[in-house]
């Protein structure tokens, strides 16, 4: 059953002739069989390989008589030593088959019937590994039962932590927060309890969105039908490698929506008002909803517009309405746009090496709706309207000039947009890609909240000064 | 009490991949490369948990051969063993306990202990079993064809 989960736990299958193929091109074949005592045996020899014929024919080793009928393989192994390294290049191949004697001769002709093999090359380690996941469940299962007692693969506490949460992303919330506080600071308004609270409020959304993204994604199949996940994709994976239950990972995901909820109405007590309310309910729906039945919106095609909403306009506005007692203004809202997009795109990207798997899945993402030209074009579409908007936020004098220094990141949003297509269809190639797409939006981001920085003592030094085109 | 030719024991040694044969339940022979770490005494192998159906065949029937033929992976020697065996599987600790070979491991693999700093980003291939393998019996072809005969030497049950 081509394109199921059934299939994933081994190498890609390999028939018979194929092996023989694969065999044919090492220098040298290793012979094995079981002797009369039981022990396998293992001879190198050079054997004729006739693919076509599904015969291998070698000389049978001094000394061993190998009766006709017996079962033997015929293994090719390969790599390439890397001193001061190890190795790489690995790839093995193996073909199976009934011993034949050649009256006579000496000879003996293997009639392949099974092979088996794996080549780097064709399925990079990582990916053969994540196919393997099922083989290691099934020797934990089977390590526990010999026992009596679980026995799970262990990670320790802090690197568990990190995987968990994906506590790295955590930019993706600093950002926007600290930038509607600096927004909000620069029009008078700063208290640094409800500043702390914020970012933390904000903080544990995410980390429970994350966690809960991993918890749905699981339910629903989408991280066990991926593999090729990276670190920047794929999600957190320690259900799939038995690290941390479903049942744990629930149940931290709901403790942090909690702690966001309870410090949410620590905020509306202190700082109250109806737009600080409308924007934690909204942010509650579109981060639960992000991956949760019935909303599911990542599975729709509507993450990144859900991302967008949720880590632009709701995360910066949130932060500065707490900051304002409630006070709105168009200068936050233009701020969190091109940081929305910016963090879509980080989504947008990463989804591109999942596609294969949230296909399988039904998770109709983006990169799994459009054709490669249409994404890439996308790409460099919104990352366009992001800095776009940026300098004419500035030309209509609703953001600060020195924000243009976020224009600063655009080397590379061209790095990224340069590296799409050659990387398209290669998970590990576009890894770095995806990195430099973390740090597009992490670092305007960064150059943005420098230019409000600048504004905030520039004002303080010298207040008749304006920093807005047109004040 | 015999013990494995010098010669053996050099090639252990210097191989960076060897061929573990193990028998199926349908007594078939399979082979994996995996690199052999010798201690004078015994052969040890490590398997990560992702790729242990090889642990399963040994459990079930521990007569295993591990063979040194590729010149390639022995820094270009010629010769060639094979060393047939008996072998266990050490999984008391899947997680640490294979790290006490880790300095026999580094040797021929430096990288290995970076990649072990990296543990988070592969937990699974850092879960691992033991093979050990107590010798009974080698073969050695000095000049690596197998038309001559091999020298044979039975390892003696001392060895255990």
């Amino acid at each position: 059953m081509p394109g199921t989960t059934a299939d994933l736990d081994r190498t890609p299958a390999l028939d018979a002739r194929q092996g023989l193929a694969k065999l044919a091109t090492y220098p040298f074949q290793i012979l094995t069989f079981v002797d009369r005592d039981g022990y396998p045996v293992s001879v190198a020899v050079k054997a004729t390989i006739e693919p076509e014929r599904g015969t291998a024919t070698l000389t049978a080793p001094a000394g061993f008589g190998i009766p006709d009928g017996t079962e033997v393989s015929l293994t090719g192994s390969h790599i390439h030593p890397q001193p001061g390294y190890g190795y790489d290049e690995r790839r093995h191949v193996t073909v199976w088959g009934r011993a034949a004697s050649a009256a006579g001769d000496g000879s003996v002709t293997l009639a392949a019937a099974r092979a088996w093999g794996w080549d780097e090359a064709e399925l990079p380690f990582f990916e053969y590994s994540e196919r393997s996941l099922g083989q290691s469940r099934r020797y934990f299962d089977a390590l526990s039962a010999e026992r009596g007692t679980p026995v799970k693969p262990r990670l320790s506490f802090g690197w568990l932590a990190l995987r968990t949460t994906r506590l790295p992303f955590l930019s993706a919330t600093i950002v926007p927060v600290v930038l509607g506080i600096a927004i909000a600071a620069r029009n008078g308004s700063f208290d640094l309890l409800t500043a702390v609270l914020t970012v933390i409020g904000a903080a544990c959304v995410q980390l429970g969105l994350n966690v809960a993204n991993d918890v749905f994604d699981a339910s629903l199949g989408a991280d066990d039908a991926n593999v090729t996940p990276t670190k920047f994709s794929g999600g957190s994976r320690v259900i799939q490698y038995g690290l941390v239950s479903f049942r744990q990972m629930a149940g931290l995901a709901t403790g942090f929506y909690v702690a966001a909820g309870l410090i949410g109405l620590l905020l509306l007590a202190l700082r109250g008002s109806p737009a600080l309310l409308a924007i934690g309910i909204v942010g509650f729906i579109v981060s639960i909803g992000y991956t949760a039945p019935p909303l599911k919106f990542v599975y729709r095609g509507l993450g990144e517009i859900a991302v967008a909403i949720g880590f632009g306009p709701l995360m910066l506005l949130g932060a500065y309405v707490v900051q304002t007692r409630g006070a709105i203004s168009w200068e936050p809202i233009v701020a969190s746009l091109p940081i929305a997009l910016l963090v879509s795109l980080i989504l947008y990207v990463n989804e591109i090496p999942d596609r294969r798997g949230d296909a399988r899945a039904g998770k109709r993402t983006l990169p799994v709706r459009l054709p490669k030209p249409t994404v890439i074009a996308g790409y460099r579409l919104a990352a366009i309207a992001a800095y776009a908007i940026l300098v004419l936020g500035v030309i209509v004098g609703l953001l600060p000039i020195p924000a243009l220094l976020a224009l600063l990141s655009i080397p590379l949003a061209l790095q990224v947009s340069r590296g799409l297509e050659p990387n398209y269809d290669n998970p590990y190639g576009l890894m770095a890609v995806m990195g430099v797409n973390v740090k597009v939006h992490l670092y305007a981001g960064l150059l943005l909240l420098a230019g409000y920085l600048v504004v905030l003592v520039a004002g303080a030094l010298v207040p008749s000064v304006s920093l807005f085109v047109g004040r | 009490m015999t013990t494995l030719p010098e010669p053996v024991e050099g090639l252990l040694e210097a191989a960076l991949v060897g061929e573990l044969t193990v028998i199926d339940s349908t007594g078939r022979p399979v082979t994996y490369p995996l690199i052999p770490l010798y201690d004078g005494k015994r052969i040890y192998l490590t398997s990560s948990t992702l790729f242990s159906r090889k642990l399963e065949h040994i459990k079930a029937n521990p007569k295993v051969a591990l063979s040194i033929t590729d010149p390639i992976a022995t820094g270009g020697r010629t010769d060639r063993a094979t060393i047939q065996g008996d072998a266990r599987v050490i999984e008391e600790d899947p997680h640490g306990g294979w790290e006490r070979l880790l300095p026999i491991w580094e040797k021929k693999e430096p990288s290995i202990v970076y990649f072990l700093t990296q543990r988070v980003a592969l937990p699974l291939f850092f879960e691992r079993s033991l093979i050990e393998i107590t010798p009974r019996r080698s073969l050695y072809w000095a000049g690596g064809d197998a038309a001559s005969m091999p020298e044979t030497t039975v390892v003696g049950k001392e060895a255990a």
